[in-house]
C-alpha cells in the first residue's frame, strides 16, 4: 500500500520547517497544504482538535501532532535513509534534551518579536545567552548530531530563517554574538532538505509587521 | 558489570515523582538523594550533573547525567525494556502518548504553577483552566483504566505525581475535584494500587504544607 503523507502547514513556521526537513532527509512524497491561521481549516481543526495549530502531520488519515513528536515519529516509521535519533538510548536522551531545550527558547522569542515594547532588550539578551549555551554545545562538531545531521540539528535549524527578524527587532547580530552557531547554519543549509524547506529570510522578515498587527487585534 | 543510578530530587515536585515512579516500576536499584535546600542552596552535584537548568531530578546512570523528567522517563524505558515497558511499540501509538505527555508539560504543569504563583482576578483564571484542562484529559482517557490502555504506561507516569497535589488545588482554589473530574480522580485511586505509585507520592497533607511555605515565602498568602 503506498503511504499516503500530508502536512498541513504555514510557510514562515519555525515548527513546521523541522518537519518538512524531516520529510525531505527520508525522500518521502508528502502533499504540502498551506493553512490560513486567520481562518482554520475544517480539516485542521479536526486533526488538531486540542491545540489547533500548525504544523499536522497527516499519515494514511491518522493525524500526528507537535513538531518533534513528528519528527521521531518520522525517524520511526522510515528508519532506513538518514537515521535522525542516534541509535544510543544516552545519546537519545542527549537529543532530547536539546530539541526540550530549544523548544524553552520560544516564550522568550515571543516576547522579543511580539511582545510590550521595553521587553526586547531583555528578551533579546535571554536569547542571546541560551544560544551561547547551544554554541558550546556544538563545540566544534560539524552538526548538533557529530558528522551526521540530526535530530538536534533539526529542531534549531528551523530558527535560521527568522534570524535576520531576530536581529531587527531585538537589535543585536547572532554572526557577532555567536559565531559558530551561523557558520553551523550555513553548513546545514547546504543539505537539500534545509535548502527546500527553509523560508525565505527577507520575506520573513517583511511578514513581521502584518504579523504584529494580527497579533494586536487577535 | 552493576549500573550505579543515582536520583537527584526533591520530594514535592511532580517532575522528580515520574523520575521515581519509573525507576520503581523497572525495579531498578537507585540511590535516592534529597536536594535539601534546592531553591537556595544547591548541592554541587545538582550544578555539575545540570549546568544547563540547575534542576532536579537529575537522573545519574554509571556517572552520566540524564535531565528533564520526560526525557528520563523515555530513557528508563529504553534501558531496561522488558519489565513493564511504559511506551507502545507501535510508532503511531507512542507518537500519541508523547503528545500528551506534552500537553501535560507544556499546558498542565504551566497552568498549575500560575495558580501558585497568582492572586485574585490572575488565580481565577488559573483555577478556571486548569479544570478545562483537566477535563480534557479525563475525556482522552475515556473508558480506559489507564491513559495506556489496560497496563499503566507513559502517560500515567507523566500526570500521576499531580494526584497528591490535587488537594492542595482543592484547598486553594475552592472547588472539589471528585465533582469537577470523577473519572480521573478515579484513575488516580486505580494508580495508587501500585506500589511504584503508592509508595513514593508523598502525603497529600505535607504537600498542603509545602504549598503555605511556598506561599508565604512568594508573599501570596
Amino acid at each position: 500500500m503506498v503511504d499516503e503523507v500530508i502536512l498541513l502547514d504555514y510557510w514562515p513556521s519555525m515548527f513546521g520547517v523541522r518537519t518538512r526537513i524531516a520529510l525531505e532527509e527520508k525522500n518521502i512524497k508528502f502533499d504540502y497544504i498551506e493553512q490560513d491561521l486567520c481562518n482554520k481549516s475544517a480539516l485542521l481543526l479536526e486533526m488538531n482538535p486540542v491545540h489547533k495549530k500548525i504544523p499536522v502531520l497527516i499519515h494514511n488519515g491518522k493525524p500526528v501532532c507537535e513538531s518533534l513528536i513528528q519528527v521521531e515519529y518520522i525517524d520511526e516509521t522510515w528508519p532506513r535513509e538518514n537515521p535522525i535519533l542516534p541509535s544510543d538510548p544516552y545519546q537519545r536522551a542527549q537529543a532530547r534534551f536539546w530539541g526540550n531545550f530549544i523548544d524553552k527558547m520560544l516564550p522568550g522569542l515571543g516576547k522579543l518579536m511580539w511582545g510590550v515594547k521595553g521587553e526586547e532588550q531583555e528578551a533579546g539578551k535571554e536569547f542571546v545567552e541560551m544560544l551561547k549555551m547551544l554554541e558550546s554545545e556544538l563545540g566544534d562538531r560539524t552538526y548538533f548530531g557529530g558528522e551526521t545531521f540530526g535530530y538536534v540539528d533539526i529542531a534549531l535549524i528551523g530558527f535560521y530563517g527568522w534570524f535576520d527578524a531576530f536581529e531587527k527587532y531585538g537589535n543585536f547580530s547572532i554572526e557577532a554574538e555567536c559565531p559558530k552557531i551561523i557558520a553551523w547554519a550555513k553548513r546545514c543549509v547546504k543539505r537539500d532538505s534545509v535548502a527546500k524547506s527553509l523560508p525565505d529570510s527577507e520575506k520573513v522578515t517583511e511578514l513581521v509587521p502584518e504579523l504584529k498587527k494580527k497579533k494586536r487585534v487577535g | 558489570m552493576a549500573d550505579e543510578v543515582i536520583l537527584l530530587n526533591f520530594w514535592p515536585s511532580i517532575f522528580g515523582m515520574r523520575t521515581t515512579i519509573a525507576l520503581e516500576e523497572k525495579g531498578v536499584k537507585y540511590e535516592y538523594r534529597e536536594e535539601e535546600d534546592v531553591i537556595n542552596n544547591k548541592t554541587r552535584l545538582l550544578l555539575e550533573m545540570n549546568p544547563v537548568h540547575k534542576k532536579i531530578p537529575v537522573l545519574i546512570h554509571n556517572g552520566k547525567p540524564v535531565c528533564e523528567s520526560i526525557v528520563q522517563v523515555q530513557y528508563i524505558d529504553e534501558i531496561w525494556p522488558e519489565k513493564n515497558p511504559f511506551l507502545p511499540k507501535d510508532p503511531y501509538q507512542r507518537a500519541q502518548a508523547l503528545f500528551w505527555a506534552d500537553f501535560i508539560e507544556k499546558k498542565v504543569c504551566v497552568c498549575g504553577r500560575r495558580v501558585w504563583t497568582t492572586k485574585g482576578e490572575e488565580l481565577e483564571a488559573a483555577n478556571k483552566e486548569f479544570l478545562e484542562l483537566l477535563k480534557i484529559l479525563q475525556s482522552e482517557l475515556g473508558d480506559k483504566p489507564y491513559f495506556g490502555g489496560d497496563k499503566f504506561g507513559f502517560v500515567d507516569t507523566v500526570l500521576i505525581g499531580f494526584f497528591c497535589w490535587f488537594p492542595a488545588y482543592e484547598k486553594f482554589g475552592n472547588y472539589s475535584m471528585e465533582s469537577e473530574c470523577s473519572e480521573l480522580m478515579a484513575w488516580g485511586k486505580r494508580c495508587m494500587q501500585r506500589d511504584s505509585v503508592a509508595n513514593y507520592l508523598p502525603d497529600p497533607e505535607r504537600v498542603i504544607g509545602y504549598v503555605l511555605h511556598l506561599k508565604k515565602l512568594f508573599g501570596l498568602e
